[in-house]
């Protein structure tokens, strides 16, 4: 509920207010810690999204990273092999679904989303905190699962039946934590797609939208309509632990396949909710560094429907192996290669919006080019194993293990930390320190390529993922992967200590548009940006990375 | 100082469109929901058809049928609801209201009473006796008693909201407006508390607004008089009953799949 002066004066109005306070220092009904758990202001929610998820982030890197050490050298390096399971499944289950599934969406879609289409908040406020305060809750309960019941999950992240329903660890609360995560992702999506079509400024017609808005609207529709079968198939793991129902039990006459068909027609186009607003935000950042309007803009946003769409029906090629009639392998692998064709549009277009544009190398475009390397490697490798022959020989292969990587974490990660920086002097109205910003880059990105690109030699001479041992013939490449991981991780780490001292000591950067370039509706707020963003809601009368006035299309 | 340039205007954000746009959403979810279990419904019954005939015939048919019957009037009487808060008949909503109630309330006892028997007879998930049953008959309660537990924990989680919307609708909605200091009250400083008709004529006049008000808090009721009814104001109602439906509509579909297939 606020109130807004009315004035007669129009001129008055769109007079910048000295006095204007950030929404940092505005005082609300409460103080400290609550007046942040307890705030509906989207950039606060966003930003508690940004610390939970890169709390959790640093977690599963930590697990991530003994994981690798164990595989230094065959054999028991420094742990035994139900440790090295319950690592994995840890690792697996904080990154997907405490990292990337909120990703960039819950996090800077909520602070960015609701001011680049020129609104004063979400749709629904309330219910934006209590999304988060769901994935608090799940969080929580995640956790608790590691120390109470028989032991840690061990199943790896996707729970396969019968497995899950036999094994002794925790798995009925993790499950339960997760369908709880669940909900909280069907809130920011049912939230964000009834904001863009209901609060948009006047003038802002679907087809002036900034193109992170459209990849958070194809996502916000995946998380709506995918989220509820997860829900349910792990309703039925824990029902099925808890009465034995037999759905998935093979002595009852059910059917684990059953399961992986219901797990996968989520978790496929989860994968979409992770990378599309990845994709998107890669879209705004390189125009505004590019200093160049975007190529071909009604075919990079069609395109984020049209990943949403066809990364809907492609779930069985996870399943490959798993018994499916031939028939059904075919139309999944043809499928599959229908999705390569909107994400290549995309790819085609960044680099026609960079043809002749006046490229600036600043860290938020390095870490979008290294996005551009990392994620078409991992899109032709991800065509490849689409295909069914080569699928069947590398399948639950490293080969596989790399891909995902380079797709989540080098598509997802990288964007994300290209928008940390392009949007930290909006969220803080600081600068982070060049210097160490841009060596944190290169780490990270060499680090990245070390630790990811020997597992696609690995997986092709036949190394399984999930082993906890391997024969000596492999040993040079994990040698090799290990080093890179202690190399990525000094790039985070840097990156990191960099942004949060940034914060603090940062170089005061109050200018509503530091990066010259940016022409969305956030770039014309001041930074940080009031409580209510627009002391007038906007009026838009161009595209968005246009310059000049147009008509509506 | 005139009353248009230097008064508060309140930014009303209640968007109806939007929040029905929603809960329509909202409803897709649970479409999906149930639509994973009727998924594994539909793959079970292809592989047993038999053995799902045949378990159908232990359910009570009699039972059921009441069942799909309270839970019809049930929707009759929550749109009756409705449609008498849109023509400013708040007595009759609140009886429309109690009697949905209370059939969400009888479906949850008749269901009660009949899994009480089937419990009585051994016929419960993970039991001993069912054990014994052939593959596609334990599937067949296995899901029976998944599918109409979700449901019924569906129904429940109806009857507590429409509860809710009863206690609204009856002690007439009010809302509270908060204006608090700091962006924008400085500008209304100088001028006075008023309220002021449609003619700008003014009906009431306050205090003074000055530097040391931090907040000014209007609690306004919204009567359902029939005069000056708005159907917003029940927009809440409206969209608890849009629930209310697809718990009904999910049971129609449930009903035969799992008492009539005999």
């Amino acid at each position: 509920m606020a109130v807004y002066p009315r004035h007669d004066d129009h001129e008055h109005v769109s007079a910048p207010d000295a006095n204007e306070v950030d929404f940092y220092h505005y005082q609300g009904r409460w103080s400290g810690l609550a007046s942040w758990i307890f705030s509906t202001d989207h950039k606060r929610i966003g930003l508690m999204y940004l610390t939970l998820m890169l709390s959790f982030f640093l977690v599963g890197m930590s697990l991530g990273f003994l994981m690798r050490l164990e595989l230094i050298a065959p054999g028991r390096t420094i742990v035994d092999a139900q440790t090295y399971n319950v690592f994995f499944t840890l690792h697996g289950v904080i990154m997907i679904f405490l990292f990337v599934i909120p990703g960039l969406s819950a996090s800077l879609g909520n602070f960015i989303l609701p001011i680049m289409i020129g609104a004063k908040d979400v749709q629904f406020p309330r219910i934006n905190l209590l999304s988060w305060w769901l994935f608090l809750t799940g969080a929580v309960l995640a956790v608790t699962a590691l120390f109470t019941g028989g032991g840690p999950p061990d199943t790896g992240w996707t729970f396969y039946a019968p497995y899950s329903i036999r094994t002794g660890t925790n798995i009925t609360l993790a499950a339960f934590a997760v369908f709880v995560l669940g909900f909280s992702s069907i809130l920011t999506g049912l939230n964000f797609v009834t904001t863009i079509h209901r609060m948009r400024a006047p003038g802002m017609g679907f087809f002036r939208m900034p193109l992170f808005v459209w990849a958070v609207y194809a996502t916000g529709w995946l998380q709506v309509v995918a989220t509820p079968v997860i829900g349910i198939t792990l309703v039925l793991i824990m029902v099925e632990r808890s009465f034995g129902i037999g759905v998935f039990d093979p002595v009852k006459g059910g059917d684990p396949i059953l399961y992986q068909h219901l797990f996968w027609i989520y978790s496929h186009p989860a994968v979409y909710i992770m990378i599309l607003p990845a994709l998107g935000a890669i879209s705004d950042i390189i125009s505004v560094h590019a200093r160049r309007t975007i190529f071909g803009y009604s075919f990079i946003a069609m395109s984020s429907i049209a990943i949403a769409l066809f990364g809907s029906i492609v779930w069985a090629h996870h399943m490959f192996v798993s018994g499916n009639s031939l028939v059904a392998n075919f139309v999944f692998s043809l499928l599959t290669m229908i999705v390569a064709i909107p994400s290549a549009v995309k790819v085609f277009n960044w680099v026609a919006t960079l043809y002749k544009g006046s490229i600036q190398l600043e860290t938020p475009m390095l870490y979008a080019l290294a996005f551009i390397f990392i994620f078409m490697i991992g899109g032709f490798s991800g065509m490849m194993i689409g295909v069914l022959a080569v699928d069947v020989h590398v399948h639950d292969t490293y080969f596989i293990v790399a891909h995902f990587h380079y797709i989540l974490f080098g598509g997802l990660g990288f964007s994300l930390f290209a928008s940390l920086h392009h949007w930290f002097p909006k969220m803080f109205g600081r600068m982070y320190h060049q210097v160490p910003s841009k060596i944190a880059w290169f780490l990270t990105f060499i680090g990245f390529n070390v630790l990811y690109g020997p597992m696609f030699i690995l997986g092709w001479e036949g190394m399984p993922r999930r082993y906890y041992d391997y024969l000596p013939q492999f040993q040079l490449w994990h040698v090799v992967s290990t080093v890179g991981s202690w190399i990525m991780i000094a790039g985070i780490l840097t990156m990191i200590i960099n942004l949060v001292h940034s914060i603090k000591h940062g170089k005061v950067c109050k200018e509503p548009n530091p990066w010259g370039g940016g022409r969305t509706l956030e770039w014309t707020v001041p930074s940080p940006p009031p409580l209510e963003n627009f002391r007038e809601i906007p009026v838009v009368n161009r595209g968005p990375y246009d310059l000049e006035p147009s008509e509506s299309k | 100082m005139s009353a248009t340039t230097n008064s508060l205007v309140l930014a009303h954000h209640k968007d109806y469109r939007g929040s029905k746009f929603g809960i329509w959403l909202f409803l897709m979810t649970e479409v999906v929901l149930f639509g994973g279990m009727f998924l594994l419904y539909s793959v079970y019954r292809s592989k047993y058809p038999s053995d799902f005939h045949h378990a159908a015939e232990e359910l009570n048919t009699l039972l059921g049928t009441i069942n799909t019957l309270v839970l019809l009037t049930s929707s009759l009487t929550m749109a009756l609801s409705i449609a008498a808060t849109h023509h400013g008949n708040r007595k009759l909503a609140l009886w429309m209201l109690a009697v949905t109630i209370l059939c969400a309330c009888t479906f949850l006892v008749i269901k009660y009473f009949e899994w009480g028997a089937k419990f009585h007879h051994g016929i419960y998930p993970g039991s001993a006796h069912l054990a014994a049953f052939p593959k596609g008959e334990i599937l067949f309660f296995g899901l029976y008693f998944t599918m109409a537990g979700v449901h019924g924990i569906h129904v429940l989680v109806g009857v507590v909201l429409l509860t809710v919307m009863f206690i609204r609708v009856a002690g007439q909605p009010n809302a509270k407006l908060s204006f608090v200091a700091g962006h924008g009250l400085q500008h209304a400083e100088g001028g006075n508390l008023a309220v002021v008709d449609a003619q700008g004529k003014v009906l009431w006049k306050g205090d003074p607004i000055d530097s040391t008000i931090q907040r000014i808090d209007v609690r306004t009721r919204f009567w359902p008089v029939k005069s000056r009814f708005k159907v917003e104001d029940f927009n809440q109602l409206e969209n608890s009953g849009l629930y209310w439906h697809i718990v009904d509509i999910i049971w129609i579909f449930l009903f035969p799949l799992f008492y009539l297939i005999t």
